[in-house]
C-alpha cells in the first residue's frame, strides 16, 4: 500500500510494466489493482522572511499530523491516504497568492489551509474564493481577514459580502479591547492612556475612532492621548514620549512591530518615563522579542490566544495543550509560542472536515462539512455559528477565546507568559495577579 | 520651548546613528563609485557576528565589537578581492546586481543560521541610563555614545584619507583610476582595503543599532534608505558631509514628529529633497566629477 501513496517512480514503473507485459504475454488476466487516490491538503505559511517566527513550529506540527494520519483517515468505511503539500509564502503576499494558485491549479488540492498574519491568509483565501476551493484560515484577526478582503472595505457592513469557500477561526479587535480594559481595571492608575498606533493595517484599526480603542476607552472613563500614526521602523519616539509625559500617562497601549517597541521602551526608560501598565499587541508576542529587552520586559502585558495552560486537548492525537507545547520544546529546544496551538488546530479541523465528507472531489460538500464543524480542538471549541459576531461576519468566522496576561522574568534572561486576566473566558485558569510594572 | 530643545537634541543624537550607517556606504561609494545595495544587510550581518562573539566569549557587546573588528576587516577585504573587484569596471549594472544578490544571500543565510527570532545586543544597565541636562531634558548614554563614535569614526577616516600614504592612494584611485594605475597603485588591493575599512565602520554601526533596537535577518534593507540620504545630502566623498547629512535627516525627523508623528519619516525625506533642489551635489561635495 505504501508504494502507491508515494506516486510511481521510474523503477516502480519499469517493474509494473515488466510485470504486466509478462502477464499479458502469458495470456493471464492481470488482477485489478485497487488504488485509493490520496486526499490532498495544501498548506501555505510564511516560513522565511520577516514573518518566519510565526511558522517556526510548522515542521513539528506537520510532522505530528503525518504521524497521526500515517494509515490514512477514516472516511465512511474506507481508510483514505492524506498528502500535505507545504508551501512557503516568503512573507510576501504576492508570493502567497502565486503558491496558492499553483496548489490549486497544478496540484489539484482538495482543501487549502493557511495561517499567520493577513499578509498570508488574505491572498491565499482570495485565490481560493476565486477558484472555488475550500479554505480554512487562522492566526489573523477576523476584521483584517474579512473586511480586508472586501471589494469595498470602507463601505460599511451594508457593502460587505460573505464568502462561500473561505472560513477563518481566530479572535477580533473587540476581544483585544475587552481583554486590555479588564486588565487595566486590575491596577490602580489615573486612567490616562497613551496610544502608540502605527500607520499600518493594525495601527489604523486599533486607533480607529469607530471600531478601535478610542470609543470604548471614552465610555469606560479612560483619557486617551494619541499623538498620531507613526511609520513602522521609526528610530525615535521622543515626540510621543513628550506627549505622554505631559498627559501624565500611566498606561501605554498600542500595536507595534518588535523593533519599534524596543526602541520606544529603551528611549522611555532613558527619559525617565515609567508607566504602570504597558499592554502591547504584536511586539511582545514571541518570547524572543521580550528577551530582547533584557531585564526591562518584566510585567509587560499582552493579549493571549493560547498557552500550555489552556484546558483543551487535541482531537487529532489526544495531546493536551501542555503536552503539545512540551513536545515542541523538547523537539526544538526552544520556548513554546502561541501560533503552535492554532496551526495544530488547523490540521485538526482539516481531518475532522474530511472525515465528514464521503463525496470525493466535491468542493461544495467540503464547504458544507466546514460549516457543520462542531469540534473541541487544542485551542478550544470551533463552530461557525456566528457567536459573538456581527451578522455580516457570522457565516465565515468562528471565534476562539482570548485572555490577557503578563511576561514575568523567570531569572536569567528568560520570561514566562502568565495569564492574569480571564474574565473574558473564565474556563481558562489564571496563573497570577495583574501587577504594575514597577 | 523645552519640547523643541528636546526634539533638537534627540534629532542630533539620532543623526549620529544615521551617520554611522552612512559612513561605510560613503567610503565605498566615494572610492569605487560602487553602490552597495547590501549595505543594510551587512550591518545586520555584523550585528550577528558581534552577537555570536559576545555569546561565545561571554563578553559585553563593546568588547565583542572590538574582537569582531579584525574579523570583519578580513571579511570585507576578501569579499572585495574575490568578488566585487570582478564586477567593477564593466559599467554600472554588474556591481549593482552583484550587491543586490549578495543582499538576498546574506538575508537568507542569516535566516537559516540564526532563525527569524529578533535579537538584541545586551549592554546591561548602560542601555537605559541617562544624563540629565537641566530639569526637563535628559539624554540617554547610548545615543550619546553613538554620536561620539560617529564623530570619532569620521575623524579617523579623515586622518587616514588626508594624512597617510594609503589615503593618498584612495584619493588617487577615486580621482582617476587609469592614471593611478600608471603611477603603480595596485588598485584591486586598495579597493579591498577600502572595503575592509568600510566593514569596520559597519561593525561599529551594528553595535549601536543592535543596542538601540531589535534586529532580525530581514530588517537590513529598511536601514539602507536613510544611509543613502545622508550620503547624498552630505555630498559624495566628504565624511564630515555624511555626518552633517545624518544629523540633518535625524533633526528633520524628530522636529517633524514633534509637529505630528505622521510627519516623522516624511519630514526626513522632504529635507533630503529640499537640499537636492538647492544643492544637487549635496552640501560638501569633495571633488568635481
Amino acid at each position: 500500500m505504501k508504494k502507491y501513496t508515494r506516486g510511481i517512480n521510474r523503477r516502480a514503473l519499469l517493474q509494473y510494466s515488466a510485470a504486466s507485459g509478462a502477464a499479458l504475454a502469458a495470456g493471464v488476466e492481470s488482477p485489478a489493482i485497487a488504488q485509493q487516490k490520496p486526499i490532498k491538503l495544501g498548506y501555505v505559511s510564511p516560513q522565511t522572511g520577516p514573518l518566519a517566527a510565526f511558522a517556526e513550529a510548522d515542521n513539528f506540527i506537520v510532522g505530528n499530523f503525518k504521524n497521526a494520519t500515517k494509515g490514512g483517515i477514516k472516511v465512511g468505511n474506507a481508510m483514505v491516504p492524506v498528502e500535505v503539500l507545504v508551501r512557503d509564502s516568503q512573507s510576501n503576499p504576492n508570493r502567497a497568492a502565486a503558491v496558492a494558485k499553483d496548489l490549486i491549479v497544478q496540484d489539484k488540492i482538495d482543501l487549502m489551509l493557511v495561517a499567520s498574519t493577513p499578509e498570508t491568509t488574505n491572498p491565499v483565501s482570495t485565490q481560493c474564493e476565486i477558484e472555488e476551493v475550500p479554505c480554512i484560515s487562522s492566526v489573523a484577526p477576523w476584521q483584517s481577514w474579512f473586511i480586508g478582503r472586501q471589494a469595498n472595505p470602507t463601505g460599511g457592513p451594508s457593502a460587505w459580502k460573505p464568502f462561500n469557500y473561505t472560513y477563518l477561526f481566530f479572535w477580533g479587535l473587540e476581544d483585544v479591547i475587552a481583554v486590555y480594559t479588564t486588565m487595566w481595571g486590575g491596577v490602580s492608575t489615573n486612567k490616562s492612556v497613551g496610544g502608540l498606533f502605527p500607520n499600518d493595517g493594525d495601527g489604523n484599526a486599533w486607533g480607529d475612532k469607530v471600531v478601535g480603542f478610542p470609543p470604548v476607552l471614552g465610555k469606560l472613563g479612560y483619557k486617551l492621548t494619541d499623538p498620531g500614526r507613526y511609520q513602522d521602523l521609526t528610530d525615535d519616539f521622543s515626540a510621543q514620549l513628550a506627549a505622554f509625559k505631559s498627559a501624565k500617562c500611566e498606561i501605554i497601549t498600542g500595536v507595534m512591530i518588535p523593533p519599534d517597541f524596543t526602541t520606544f521602551w529603551k528611549q522611555a526608560l532613558q527619559q525617565n518615563f515609567k508607566p504602570k501598565v504597558a499592554s502591547i499587541g504584536k511586539a511582545i508576542l514571541f518570547p524572543s522579542s521580550v528577551e530582547a529587552l533584557g531585564h526591562d520586559g518584566n510585567n509587560l502585558s499582552s493579549e493571549i490566544w493560547w498557552t500550555p495552560n489552556h484546558p483543551f486537548k487535541s482531537s487529532l492525537n489526544g495531546m493536551t495543550a501542555k503536552a503539545l507545547a512540551g513536545a515542541y520544546e523538547s523537539a526544538s529546544n526552544k520556548q513554546w509560542t502561541q501560533p503552535i496551538g492554532f496551526v495544530h488546530a488547523l490540521f485538526e479541523i482539516a481531518v475532522d472536515v474530511l472525515k465528514r465528507t464521503p463525496q470525493r472531489g466535491d468542493a461544495d460538500a467540503i464547504v458544507e462539512a466546514i460549516r457543520g464543524t462542531n469540534l473541541d480542538t487544542v485551542v478550544g471549541h470551533i463552530q461557525w455559528n456566528g457567536a459573538n459576531l456581527p451578522p455580516f461576519a457570522a457565516k465565515n468566522v468562528a471565534k476562539t477565546p482570548l485572555v490577557g496576561g503578563q511576561w514575568r522574568l523567570r531569572g536569567g534572561n528568560k520570561y514566562d507568559l502568565v495569564i492574569t486576566e480571564n474574565r473574558t473566558f473564565p474556563a481558562i485558569p489564571v496563573g497570577g495577579e495583574m501587577e504594575p510594572i514597577i | 520651548m523645552i519640547l523643541w530643545t528636546n526634539a533638537l537634541i534627540e534629532g542630533v543624537l539620532l543623526g549620529g546613528l544615521y551617520a554611522l550607517f552612512a559612513a561605510g556606504l560613503s567610503l565605498i561609494f566615494g572610492i569605487m563609485r560602487l553602490v552597495n545595495l547590501a549595505h543594510g544587510d551587512l550591518i545586520i550581518l555584523a550585528a550577528f557576528v558581534v552577537l555570536s562573539v559576545a555569546a561565545w566569549l561571554h563578553i559585553d557587546p563593546f568588547a565583542a565589537t572590538l574582537a569582531a573588528l579584525p574579523i570583519m576587516f578580513l571579511a570585507g577585504f576578501a569579499l572585495q578581492y574575490c568578488l566585487l573587484n570582478r564586477a567593477l569596471g564593466r559599467g554600472l549594472l554588474p556591481p549593482l546586481l552583484v550587491t543586490f544578490g549578495l543582499s538576498i544571500i546574506i538575508e537568507n543565510g542569516l535566516l537559516e543560521l540564526y532563525s527569524a527570532d529578533s535579537r538584541r545586543l545586551h549592554g546591561g544597565s548602560i542601555e537605559t541610563s541617562s544624563i540629565a541636562l537641566g530639569h526637563a531634558v535628559s539624554v540617554g548614554v547610548v545615543p550619546l555614545l553613538t554620536l561620539a563614535s560617529a564623530i570619532v569614526v569620521i575623524l579617523v577616516l579623515n586622518f587616514i584619507f588626508y594624512r597617510t600614504a594609503l589615503g593618498r592612494a584612495f584619493r588617487a584611485t577615486a580621482d582617476d583610476l587609469e592614471i593611478s594605475q600608471l603611477m603603480g597603485i595596485d588598485h584591486p588591493r586598495i579597493f579591498s582595503v577600502a572595503t575592509g575599512l568600510a566593514f569596520v565602520v559597519v561593525t561599529i554601526a551594528a553595535l549601536y543599532l543592535g543596542m538601540r533596537a531589535n534586529f532580525d535577518p530581514t530588517i537590513g534593507p529598511e536601514r539602507l534608505l536613510y544611509a543613502f540620504e545622508a550620503v547624498i545630502v552630505g555630498g559624495l566623498g566628504s565624511f564630515w558631509g555624511t555626518l552633517a547629512g545624518g544629523i540633518i535627516i535625524g533633526v528633520a525627523q524628530t522636529v517633524g514628529a514633534q509637529i505630528n508623528p505622521e510627519w516623522q519619516i516624511l519630514a526626513g525625506h522632504v529635507a533630503f529633497l529640499t537640499i537636492l533642489v538647492f544643492r544637487p551635489r549635496g552640501l560638501f561635495p569633495r571633488a568635481v566629477d
